[in-house]
């Protein structure tokens, strides 16, 4: 119990995001190009914080298949952005394992020829400090 | 020295019973100052009000404390009691010792210790009081209305109406806003025209109405009952005595190329111009930068053929001044530009327009003459997608933060007329919330889904994309499906947010009216003042306050109107004498005061003071009486303590602390 | 005189705007709601009128708390006052708990001219609250002692 409440505070403060601000207008969900391969769609992903089910967000496909492309975060009318709760999302993966930050020698391991590009772009963007 | 009067009340067994009320008068002839004092059984009956008269006049009291009840019950009662005996009745303190004392306090000690306590506090206070005279100020029985929209022109009626001259200040060339701008209104479907025109031409005929059309409000001075105002009228190049509004001059004239503001820009009209047809006054303005004759020298093809003779190249701006006691704000709205939404591709395809201008493409008098017809290639369109909160409740800066309020229902409307006129067009709204709350509003919407087949889907558009066919490509979300929607659509509509008039800054500025981050009006109280600015004197009309629809505007026109009445209906204003100072030796002219100051009674003048024999001319803070309220705001800002505030002084309060912790 | 043989009463000034709190004190009495007599109203015009030097001034003559109410924000009288008064409280309460007299002796309180209830229940709990923390000797000046 205490641990998912904790996770969730944990997932507002890395993407800075009130989730409550969001009014379920579903813009984000509207234009995202990947809409169809995701099994949580990324107006639910405010849900998911506010129930403080991060497991679920965690363990869903969505996290990997978002090409953090930013449409939502772009089009929001209410400042949610979305992206940034997947994007905390995958920190809290990598963090779960104990690091901060990717090096840049693990990626290749990492690499799955079915990952968009995108989505290594993004990762070098965050993680290569 | 004062010589204050101390009567105890006992308020029949109310105080008596809790307070040992002979007690509190003994003690008070023991603090300074008192020189008499006695109890009785109700201090507010006829004999009790005679013993404080009687004890004024053989006493010579300067000034008295009642303890009583609370003196939102009974202090005006004493203070006109002290009055008819020749006390100033700013001299009268009251020591609550009923609500506050025996009415909760059990222990008939501890609540006569209290009661000593506040009756102490009371004489301390009013050993510092000073007289004070209640001022008055006259009023101009004539009301100011800026705005001529519906909302002015209600207001406007309803004052005439009363019998009182009101003047009507409109930017364009006719008066009409953009009520004359909308096909039809809901949730009736009345035709607007044909509900605002007669209203119009009533204003026009109305022998206690002046209107200035074309004119601007360029100076405000003076205050509530006597404002001093300098209208601007534009020069209108075109005689108002002289022209007969026969329109030849409009249809020769051959400059016909400005965007014609009234279609919002979706056609032209000529450089001399009315803005539609039924204007009032229905007397053209000559647009000078469209002109072909002030731009070259060469033209003045209107000169020769006005049979009339009206037309005048030289006529310039003229300023008229005139006095009001009320000005009333009806300045309205515009809708927000949409530049910075690219998502919906407005700008970028002439398919997609914004309610307003679908407004004009239905109309009979429109750029389309009512035909619904994508204005691109003038083809019928068969698929129509309508967006809902373009602009509004957004968190970011590309919109605005509140509801607009009249989109639900004007969405709803166009769908519904375009499927009553055109059953073979689709018509797709997308929705966040339906808000239909207003009478017959629901039933109307519903009307819209479940007789006229309008398919209401939730979800917000995320992207509109112009195809090379010509054909709008709408991207959305059906929410309660959960699925991604792609749509071809013909036209789109948006329903942009609304703004208030972009002038109402530089407006309520002159007014000293307040203004939300919104630029919306800010009313004296959310609740219980809502058509009044915190301004004494300005009266708000319409949506410069807030988003409203045609019914609650004209309802709220009405307010504002009956409260400038009231106001006009007075020959004198009596002044609150409880109001701000300024020590001028100790004011150093920083200002403060002025912007905590929520009503604008404080200004700057440079004064001559004598400070210790030195007489320099110095930047000062001088409190217009006539509007200070009397919060206080000010004195406590006061970095020099300059400020204080007459009734409750700083010695005053001071010495009421003393008194109750001693 | 030992202090300690003394009974403590405290001495408790309330500053409360005419058109909110002072009504919200009146409703609370009306309606029989009993709080300590120590509590002693000082009413003012509007909570923006409470200068921080009448609240000095009340501990420097032996106050033991001081409690300000005024109308809920946003339904000022004056429209802004109570902002204006929070935003002044906020920084002389914090200034006050830096030089000794803390926190819990001062109180800004929003009482509307409906709220008898919590007029008398606020008070109560901020009597108990002054009684807990005991007389206040830190800005009283000793010349005012008697």
């Amino acid at each position: 119990m205490g641990s998912e409440k904790k996770q969730a505070e944990m997932m507002k403060e890395i993407s800075g995001v009130n989730p409550l601000k969001c009014m379920k207008c579903g813009k984000c969900s509207a234009t995202c190009p990947s809409y169809n391969e995701m099994d949580i769609k990324p107006h639910q992903f405010v849900s998911y914080v506010i129930n403080e089910d991060i497991e679920s967000l965690v363990n869903s496909k969505s996290l990997w298949k978002c090409l953090s492309c930013f449409a939502c975060v772009e089009r929001c009318p209410r400042d949610v952005k979305p992206g940034k709760l997947i994007d905390a999302a995958r920190q809290m993966v990598v963090r779960q394992k104990g690091q901060d930050y990717l090096l840049a020698d693990e990626i290749p391991e990492l690499l799955d020829p079915e990952l968009p590009q995108q989505l290594l772009v993004s990762a070098f963007r965050r993680y290569r400090r | 020295m004062q010589r204050i009067g101390v009567f105890v009340c006992h308020c029949g067994s109310n105080i008596a019973g809790a307070v040992d009320v002979s007690k509190v008068a003994e003690m008070a002839l023991m603090e300074p100052g008192v020189v008499h004092a006695e109890d009785y059984q109700y201090m507010c009956s006829e004999a009790g009000q005679a013993k404080i008269a009687a004890a004024i006049l053989e006493k010579s009291l300067t000034g008295i404390v009642v303890c009583s009840c609370s003196p939102r019950m009974h202090e005006a009662t004493f203070r006109k009691a002290a009055e008819r005996a020749g006390l100033n009745p700013y001299m009268v303190e009251i020591a609550n010792i009923r609500e506050h004392c025996s009415w909760i306090h059990k222990d008939m000690e501890e609540a006569t210790k209290k009661a000593v306590i506040l009756m102490r506090a009371a004489v301390a206070k009013v050993n510092l009081n000073t007289p004070l005279q209640a001022g008055e100020s006259r009023v101009t029985k004539r009301a100011l209305v800026i705005g001529g929209g519906i909302a002015g022109i209600q207001t406007a009626l309803d004052i005439a109406d009363a019998g009182y001259e009101v003047d009507i200040v409109e930017k364009t060339p006719s008066i009409g806003g953009r009520m004359s701008q909308l096909d039809k209104t809901f949730p009736t479907l009345d035709c607007s025209a044909c509900i605002l025109t007669p209203k119009m031409v009533e204003a026009a005929a109305h022998d206690k109405i002046k209107i200035y059309t074309y004119s601007e409000v360029e100076k405000v001075s003076g205050f509530v009952g006597d404002f001093t105002v300098d209208i601007r009228k534009k020069a209108r190049s075109v005689d108002m005595n002289k022209c007969t509004g026969c329109g030849v001059c409009q249809e020769k004239c051959p400059s016909k190329k400005a965007p014609s503001e009234f279609n919002r820009g979706l056609n032209t009209r000529s450089a001399i111009y009315t803005p539609f047809a039924q204007a009032i006054p229905n007397v053209p303005v000559i647009d000078r930068e469209a002109c072909i004759k002030f731009k070259t020298g060469k033209c003045g093809i209107c000169s020769k053929v006005c049979q009339a003779g009206a037309i005048d190249y030289e006529q310039k701006d003229e300023i008229v001044t005139e006095k009001y006691g009320a000005i009333v704000v009806a300045t309205g709205f515009d809708t927000i530009q949409l530049d910075k939404y690219d998502e919906y591709a407005y700008g970028q395809s002439k398919d997609v327009i914004t309610s307003l201008e679908l407004e004009r493409v239905m109309n009979a008098a429109g750029p389309t003459h009512g035909h619904l017809e994508r204005l691109s290639d003038g083809k019928a369109p068969k698929e129509i997608v309508f967006i809902q909160c373009v602009g509004s409740r957004c968190a970011d800066d590309r919109g605005k933060p509140y509801c607009s309020k009249i989109c639900c229902m004007y969405t709803a409307k166009h769908a519904m007329l375009i499927r009553d006129k055109y059953p073979d067009v689709n018509v797709t709204v997308f929705y966040i919330d339906v808000r239909t709350p207003g009478k017959n509003f629901d039933e109307f919407y519903r009307r819209a889904v479940e007789q006229y087949g309008v398919n209401y889907i939730k979800g917000q558009v995320g992207k509109v994309i112009p195809k090379p066919d010509g054909k709008l490509l709408v991207q959305g979300s059906d929410l309660l499906d959960n699925r991604q929607i792609l749509k071809e659509a013909d036209m789109v509509v948006l329903a942009t947010a609304i703004e208030p008039n972009p002038d109402v800054r530089k407006i309520a500025t002159m007014l000293t009216a307040s203004i939300d981050t919104n630029n919306f009006l800010t009313e004296a109280h959310a609740k219980l003042r809502p058509v009044e600015s915190p301004t004494a004197g300005i009266f708000l009309s319409g949506v410069c306050q807030g988003p409203k629809d045609i019914p609650e505007t004209v309802a709220q026109a009405g307010a504002a109107a009956v409260k400038a009445i009231g106001l006009l209906a007075k020959d004198k204003l009596m002044t609150n004498p409880c109001t701000a100072q300024a020590d001028v030796l100790l004011c150093n002219g920083c200002s403060t005061c002025e912007n905590v100051c929520p009503y604008g009674a404080i200004t700057y003048e440079d004064k001559e003071v004598n400070d210790h024999g030195i007489r320099e001319t110095r930047r000062v803070a001088v409190v217009n009486n006539a509007l200070c309220q009397g919060c206080g705001a000010c004195t406590v800002a006061c970095p020099s303590g300059a400020m204080d505030l007459q009734g409750f002084s700083n010695r005053q309060i001071i010495a009421e602390v003393d008194a109750i912790c001693r | 005189m030992s202090l300690e043989n003394k009974e403590f009463k405290p001495k408790i000034v309330a500053f409360c705007c005419n058109w909110c709190s002072y009504a919200g004190a009146d409703l609370a009495g009306s309606s029989r709601l009993t709080y300590p007599a120590d509590v002693k109203i000082i009413r003012v015009p509007c909570s923006c009128r409470v200068n921080p030097m009448f609240i000095l001034r009340a501990f420097e003559k032996g106050a033991d708390g001081v409690i300000m109410c005024g109308c809920h924000p946003g339904d000022c009288h004056y429209s802004t006052g109570n902002y204006y008064a929070r935003r002044r409280m906020t920084l002389l309460f914090s200034m006050l708990d830096y030089i000794g007299v803390e926190n819990g002796r001062t109180r800004v309180e929003w009482v509307s001219a409906a709220e008898g209830v919590k007029f008398s229940e606020t008070m109560n709990s901020f009597v108990e609250k002054i009684y807990s923390l005991g007389e206040n000797v830190r800005l009283g000046d000793l010349r005012c002692k008697s």
